[in-house]
């Protein structure tokens, strides 16, 4: 355990080589040094995960305490580290996902200028990702949660000389800080209420509190503000569709992957004030699946592939915290775990599409690409199915355990399931648009853009493969009990949460064999969506054309994202222009500015009548000195 | 013998005929001389103490003044030399160049 610290070390160094040495060395060393070191943190995190498996240390976790950070009266917070099984988790999630897009990254980004500032962030992110998961106190947490989100913006603003680039980078930035205000005031409130901020200490005093305990409400509900701008939930997750501007890897790593469950990591990780606080769990429960239909709807008529690609991550993300919401933490970290292989996947599928029609992301100038890009459309494929949760893909497995827990746990509600179940279906049908869109039916490339297009290079390819298996096969570790599995990946998450089971145990019933008409339902549902898509998109394309004309009003507003960048606009973005114009020309220059300038000039025409007492005349100096002279004595001798 | 007050008085207005001198007259060596009134007027002043309270330290403490006086008339009268050389005058009034 004592090299615990390598895994985020390793991207460290790599910041430090990249950043420093990249120009100089040229883009072929950061390509070794850029993925290799993710690889390493990789390998030592997978050594670790065989440790924690097979060799069980006590606690079933590894501490390192690194060093004291603060040590200010009662405040003494130490930075350290923790892998427990939930740590575990996210590093596998991170390093091997994260490794696999680094090395696709080194063929995505070639020949670009930036080539050696991208690995630099990337490796950055990587190591404030690490930082995040693996911290056990709040406010490492809080570090690493703040780097992730700088890294974030660094990446979508990556070729900032175009504008556009810069304000989503700006959008994105400013939009997760309103949320880290939330969750900043809610680790102020965790230390006013139990002097601590180390995990350990907090969730043992918490365990003793009552359910409900007003203030573990409010740290939760303020905590999981945090999470709605980190996580792009409702009503903070308009920085996301923008971050798409961003080079293809990044939105695969950092806004499918992983920057955007840091929030249902946060909620696991502090599951026990979650399971205190009933309300706000609700909250949770609510906005995930309100979120998740929501975006679903708008991802069902954009055009833009890597739009559509972000509106499916909001809703998946609200399935997440769906899960966790009714109490389903392991469902949640599962799906997780299977959306980053999918998501991902799906991103840098993409991805290869872009690169091999130069640039076109409008999927009305795509179609047919099948034959010129085989294995982008097998790997798609895969992801395509399991994110809609065809039966045998890793997606079903874990959405259905979810839409499972959301009918029948104790915190749960049937409206969550049919709401989430509707979603499915939409996912179904925005899902298999995409994919016939692009791949299938007939070409209607640009004329300038079809003599160029062409599979992608082998180390852009073999990253996809790595994903479609993992896709693919991901799920099995995962397996019900109700299907006949083992569903190992429970087993390893429950000593986390071993020390809540006396306030919520999260095992439910299979009675009546509810659980499989549930499933039945929902592989209908998103059968019913394949048909529709089938039929519109495949047999006879026009249907499409004359439903928008027909449902116009509903098919703008659906299209324009329900206006609600224009609805932010007017009534938070502008008031907050206007009072900062306000405060730019009235306070700050004529108030502050007409202050500093107003005390030099008062003193500047002070000094100036001032030196008018200096003529020259000696004789004028000497008689003020006698005239002081003789004011002091007179005084002591007539006091 | 003379009463105190006789020397005092006197002492006062040798002093004030100094001051004024010193204010007044635009001739550098006549404020010198002024000066030097001046000192003279406190040494008097000094030496008739020394009587009246039957102390030898007024007439000692005369002696340094007139030192003192001695060496700060050598320095002012070397002042007013160079300031000759330079502006052909020594009349206080035109040497006003440390103004505003």
């Amino acid at each position: 355990m004592n090299y615990l610290w390598l895994i985020p070390f390793f991207p460290l160094i790599g910041v430090v080589l990249n950043g420093f040495l990249g120009k100089k060395f040229g883009d072929k060393f950061v390509s070794w040094v850029g993925p290799g070191a993710v690889g390493l943190s990789f390998i030592i995190s997978s050594i670790f995960l065989f440790k924690l498996v097979f060799d069980s240390p006590t606690g079933d976790s590894y501490i390192q305490k690194l060093f004291v950070w603060i040590a200010a009266g009662n405040l003494v917070v130490e930075a350290g580290l923790i892998l427990d099984h939930l740590s575990a988790v996210m590093i596998m999630v991170v390093t091997g996902v994260g490794f696999v897009i680094h090395v696709y990254s080194v063929g995505y980004m070639h020949k670009d200028p930036g080539y050696a500032r991208y690995f630099t962030y990337l490796n950055l992110f990587i190591f404030s990702m690490l930082i995040l998961v693996m911290a056990d106190s709040f406010l490492l947490m809080f570090v690493g949660w703040e780097g992730v989100g700088l890294c974030s913006y660094l990446l979508i603003g990556f070729w900032y000389e175009d504008k556009k680039n810069a304000d989503a980078g700006k959008k994105a930035f400013i939009v997760n800080r309103i949320g880290d205000f939330g969750f900043l005031i809610g680790i102020f409130l965790i230390f006013m209420e139990f002097a601590s901020l180390d995990f350990e200490s907090v969730f043992s005093m918490a365990s003793s509190r009552q359910i409900g305990d007003p203030v573990i409400v409010a740290i939760t509900l303020l905590l999981f503000i945090g999470a709605v701008g980190k996580s792009a939930q409702i009503p903070l997750y308009v920085w996301l569709p923008d971050a798409m501007q961003g080079p293809t890897p990044v939105s695969a790593l950092i806004h499918a992957a992983t920057m955007v469950t840091a929030g249902v990591y946060m909620i696991v990780r502090c599951h026990m004030l979650y399971l205190l606080a009933p309300l706000t769990m609700s909250i949770v429960a609510v906005i995930g699946v309100v979120t998740a239909v929501y975006s679903a709807s708008i991802g069902t008529v954009q055009n833009d592939i890597k739009r559509v690609l972000a509106y499916s991550t909001i809703s998946q993300i609200g399935y997440m915290f769906l899960a966790v919401g009714v109490g389903a933490f392991t469902a949640g970290m599962f799906h997780l775990m299977t959306h980053a292989f999918f998501k991902g996947l799906l991103f840098l599928g993409a991805g290869s599409v872009i690169h091999s029609i130069s640039g076109e992301m409008d999927m009305r100038f795509m179609g047919g690409l099948k034959k010129y890009l085989p294995i982008t459309f097998w790997t798609f494929l895969i992801a395509v199915l399991a994110i809609t949760g065809i039966p045998g893909f890793s997606g079903f497995f874990s959405k259905d355990e979810i839409l499972w827990n959301a009918f029948s746990s104790t915190r749960g509600n049937p409206i969550l399931w049919v709401v989430g179940v509707f979603t499915a279906g939409l996912t179904a049908f925005y899902m298999f648009r995409l994919f016939y869109l692009t791949f299938l039916g007939e070409s209607r490339f640009k004329p300038e853009k079809e003599p160029h297009i062409h599979e992608s290079p082998k180390i852009m390819t073999i990253p996809l493969i790595i994903l479609a298996f993992f896709s693919l096969f991901g799920g099995y570790i995962g397996v019900s009990h109700s299907l006949g599995g083992e569903n190992h990946f429970e087993k390893f998450m429950e000593p986390v949460f071993e020390h809540s089971k006396m306030i919520f145990n999260s095992d439910v019933e299979n009675f009546l064999g509810l659980e499989y008409w549930l499933m039945i339902i929902s592989i209908i549902v998103v059968l019913i969506g394949l048909i529709i898509v089938h039929r519109i998109y495949l047999k006879r394309p026009d249907i499409a054309s004359t439903l928008a004309k027909r449902f116009s009003r509903a098919y703008r507003v659906l299209l324009n994202k329900y206006y609600i960048d224009e609805i932010y606009h007017t009534f938070i973005v502008n008031p907050f222009i206007k009072i900062s114009d306000i405060f730019w020309k009235i306070f700050d220059v004529k108030i502050v500015d007409g202050a500093v300038n107003g005390t030099a000039n008062v003193i500047q025409s002070a000094g100036d009548k001032l030196r008018k007492v200096q003529t020259g005349y000696i004789q004028e100096y000497a008689l003020s000195l006698i005239l002081g002279a003789v004011i002091i004595i007179g005084y002591f001798i007539f006091r | 013998m003379v009463p105190l007050n006789y020397y005092l008085i006197l002492s006062g207005i040798l002093f004030v005929i100094g001051v004024i001198g010193v204010l007044v007259r635009r001739n550098a060596i006549i404020i010198f001389m002024s000066i030097e009134l001046m000192l003279n007027a406190v040494n008097l002043t000094f030496i008739a103490f020394s009587r009246y309270l039957n102390s030898i330290d007024g007439q000692i403490f005369v002696i340094m003044v007139m030192a003192v006086a001695a060496a700060e008339v050598v320095v002012g009268l070397a002042l007013i030399i160079a300031v000759f050389r330079i502006k052909e005058t020594i009349n206080v009034d035109e040497v006003n160049i440390l103004k505003w």
